[in-house]
């Protein structure tokens, strides 16, 4: 009898706790991060940009619609395997986003995200074909794809030395992240007059690329472009500079070109280019806001020093297109507690125009991203920034991406990826 | 037919032929090849330490390399001089040794090798999480210059084109050389080094004739610590210092499994066979099998290895009676 109570006052206690979590009045928006592993230099800066403004959000505003936040991470150490255990431990908890901050942990979760009515927001990474809003209604790559990114760098060589008849080699780390970009090369190449050769980095080689680089010095591109992340990066600088490659023909993603991939190169990486969709500094008022109210007072793991560089303030930037989705959703619903499938349509109706970043504080960090039911990418301009020995600087004016290019094959990757899913549910658009 | 005379020319002839047409090339691959060879040695030497000491693969030697790295930074960013630091990491790695031989090894003697690994893979996640939590993830430069290792590049012209030496890479050559000479003869010609092959035999057998164990495991432990040190300079000055550094810590496998667990000249052996074997291939024909090929290109020889001599170049073939 004593056991029977004792059984009956848990199933008691766990049915109100999961009652309480399930209609807790909080905004969960919950991130996969990786403050540790191989990849933690760069997990932690991303996992604390995003942590911090919506600490600021609720310190600030008190949340967002007079609903806190509660931006809780679950940490992956960047493996696949452990992000889908990070996604399965929110079921049933309502979270009004994934955030994986992983391509590799995005493509595994990508159908699962549907059936349990959660978008998915990929800032700057995830599968490329998402960006087919009427394919993948629950997911979101904002503000470009890798394909635009690839298309955009293409544009910056070709205004900078012509690509016809260049050959460019393309150096990547070899996990799925690395691989995405290559069906651009491969389309663009015949048809810009360009050659490419493939150099893949594998995870365990990333800290020893002597030999990719000596395989570049034989076939003597005219461009290096790098798909890499984490300590492959300031790698692939060390011995670009060692090769006598010039730094000004080498040019990386948004991924990599970070500070934590060239401080402590400072001088030795002076010239080495990368994509980038965000600015840096801490000159914005939000950002001012997330020193005052969070960082300063000791309320987030950030430090001092880390707040205004590439990742922080990229990684904030996410946060700010979710939080203005649940805003959406909120005005859209008339509810203060909103759901992922909300904050879905608060995906598509987003609408970050220049006087909308005004009024976030944010002017000059991002170009304008526009929602909608179809481009679930916004066709976002790519910036090249340059490494001048102490910090980045941008050195173009936004480039478009090729979207007569990038539009078709999209299209085609969409209708692949769901040819064999017979049950996927699209959405049509008008 | 005329497909396979011309993959028999891209295997059997162009390579050499563009070692002849660009020797400059193919020295500067056998020179990165030497020194990447010497290094992974010396990470495969962390590993024989501990292996003839306790008969167990250490699953925390990368970790040490990591350790040692990130520590000897985080000292000198905290004002400390460079060789005092040097110094603080080396009293630590003493420190950790005594603790890991009271705490884990102690408890642990005359127990099955299973379990032994076991707790160095314990060992690996405590480390981390103290080491992160402690100094912090982003990564840092290595201060080489200011521990006075030689900076800057010397070139040697060769037919249009040249080979290029760095210097902090001859500085790794030389010191991973003279360390391995050092603990060759130390577990040769030592009483402490015959001890250490005793213990590694039998734990039992070693101590009921005098040997302490005891002393022996915080030796060993010691000097895989230093072996530790010395890796992660010369490793955190090609890359930086940082986590990831113990991804390379794992590259010792497939040199070990080649030089034999129990030699210290097979180690630097193996690491010779892998650093200038990857590099020659993955130039010449890496770009045949669509590049690449340096990561599978070592594991490939090690399993050789393991068809043919098990016991690796230099190991013991141990024979076991039924």
């Amino acid at each position: 009898m004593k056991k029977l109570l004792i059984s009956a006052l848990i199933s008691f206690g766990t049915l109100l706790s999961t009652v309480g979590v399930s209609f807790a009045d909080e905004l969960l928006v919950p991130h996969f991060t990786y403050r540790v592993g191989p990849f933690a230099a760069n997990g932690t800066a991303v996992a604390n940009g995003y942590t911090d403004y919506f600490l600021m959000l609720n310190e600030r505003d008190g949340g967002i619609g007079g609903v806190l936040t509660n931006p809780e991470e679950c940490e992956t150490g960047y493996k696949a395997q452990v992000g889908v255990e990070c996604y399965e431990s929110y079921r049933g908890k309502n979270p009004l986003i994934v955030y994986p901050n992983s391509t590799g942990i995005t493509l595994q979760v990508l159908q699962k995200a549907p059936e349990d009515q959660v978008p998915i927001l990929t800032m700057g990474y995830g599968l490329s074909a998402a960006a087919k809003g009427e394919t993948f209604p629950w997911a979101f790559n904002y503000p470009a794809s890798y394909w635009s990114q690839m298309t955009s760098v293409l544009s910056y060589i070709d205004s900078e030395t012509g690509l016809k008849g260049k050959k460019i080699a393309f150096l990547f780390l070899d996990v799925g992240y690395g691989r995405e970009p290559i069906p651009v090369l491969d389309q663009l190449g015949p048809k810009m007059g360009f050659e490419h050769m493939l150099v893949p980095v594998a995870v365990k080689e990333m800290q020893n690329q002597s030999s990719h680089w000596l395989t570049i010095r034989k076939e003597k591109p005219d461009w290096v472009i790098m798909w890499g992340w984490g300590a492959m990066n300031s790698t692939a600088i060390k011995e670009a500079a060692k090769t006598r490659y010039p730094l000004d023909r080498f040019i990386g993603n948004w991924w990599s070109g970070a500070h934590v991939d060239t401080e402590a190169l400072g001088m030795k990486a002076k010239g080495y280019k990368s994509a980038t969709f965000t600015g840096t500094g801490t000159d914005y008022p939000a950002i001012q806001d997330m020193i005052n109210l969070v960082v300063k007072p000791g309320k987030s793991k950030t430090s001092m020093d880390e707040v205004g560089k590439v990742l922080y303030n990229r990684a904030a930037v996410g946060a700010v297109v979710v939080a203005e989705a649940i805003h959406e959703a909120q005005k859209a619903t008339g509810k203060k507690n909103v759901t992922g499938a909300d904050v879905r349509k608060g995906l598509e109706m987003i609408k970050l125009d220049d006087a909308r970043i005004a009024e976030l504080g944010l002017t000059g960090l991002f170009a304008p991203i526009i929602g909608s039911c179809a481009d679930h990418e916004g066709k976002g301009a790519v910036t090249i920034q340059q490494w001048d020995g102490k910090d980045w600087g941008p050195i173009s004016k936004p480039i478009p991406p090729m979207v007569d290019v990038v539009g078709p094959m999209l299209t085609k990757a969409a209708a692949e990826y769901i040819a064999d899913k017979p049950g996927w549910k699209s959405q049509k658009c008008n | 037919m005329e497909t396979l005379i011309e993959i028999l020319y891209l295997i059997f002839v162009s390579p050499f032929a563009e070692m002849v047409a660009y020797p400059d090339l193919f020295f500067q691959g056998i020179w990165d090849g030497f020194v990447s060879g010497t290094l992974y040695g010396l990470i495969a030497l962390g590993f024989v330490l501990i292996f003839k000491a306790s008969g167990v693969f250490n699953f925390s030697q990368p970790i040490l390399v990591v350790l040692a790295a990130l520590s000897l930074v985080s000292f000198y960013k905290m004002g400390i001089p460079a060789w005092i630091s040097v110094i603080l990491v080396l009293v630590m790695f003493y420190v950790l040794a005594f603790l890991i031989e009271r705490l884990i090894l102690r408890k642990l003697v005359n127990q099955d090798g299973n379990i032994l690994f076991m707790s160095t893979i314990g060992l690996t996640f405590l480390i981390i999480g103290s080491a992160q939590w402690i100094f912090g993830g982003r990564p840092s430069a290595m201060i080489t210059d200011e521990l006075g290792l030689p900076n800057g590049s010397l070139e040697w012209p060769m037919f249009g084109g040249g080979v290029y030496f760095e210097m902090i890479d001859i500085s790794a050559a030389v010191i991973a050389s003279i360390m391995i000479v050092i603990l060759a003869l130390f577990f040769s010609k030592t009483k402490i080094g015959r001890g250490l092959r005793a213990v590694a035999d039998d734990h039992q057998a070693a101590l009921s004739v005098g040997i302490s164990l005891n002393q022996i495991w915080v030796i060993v432990w010691f000097v895989a610590g230093v072996v530790a040190l010395v890796t992660g300079i010369f490793w955190g000055a090609r890359s930086d210092v940082s986590f990831a550094l113990q991804i390379i810590g794992f590259k010792a496998l497939p040199v070990l499994i080649i030089g034999g667990f129990t030699s210290v000249p097979g180690a630097i052996i193996g690491g010779l066979i892998i650093g200038l074997g990857e590099k020659v291939f993955e130039i010449y024909w890496g770009p045949l099998l669509g590049s690449g090929v340096e990561g599978w290109f070592a594991y490939i020889i090690a399993l050789i290895f393991l068809l043919f001599r098990p016991q690796g170049l230099f190991g013991d073939k141990i024979i076991e009676r039924v």
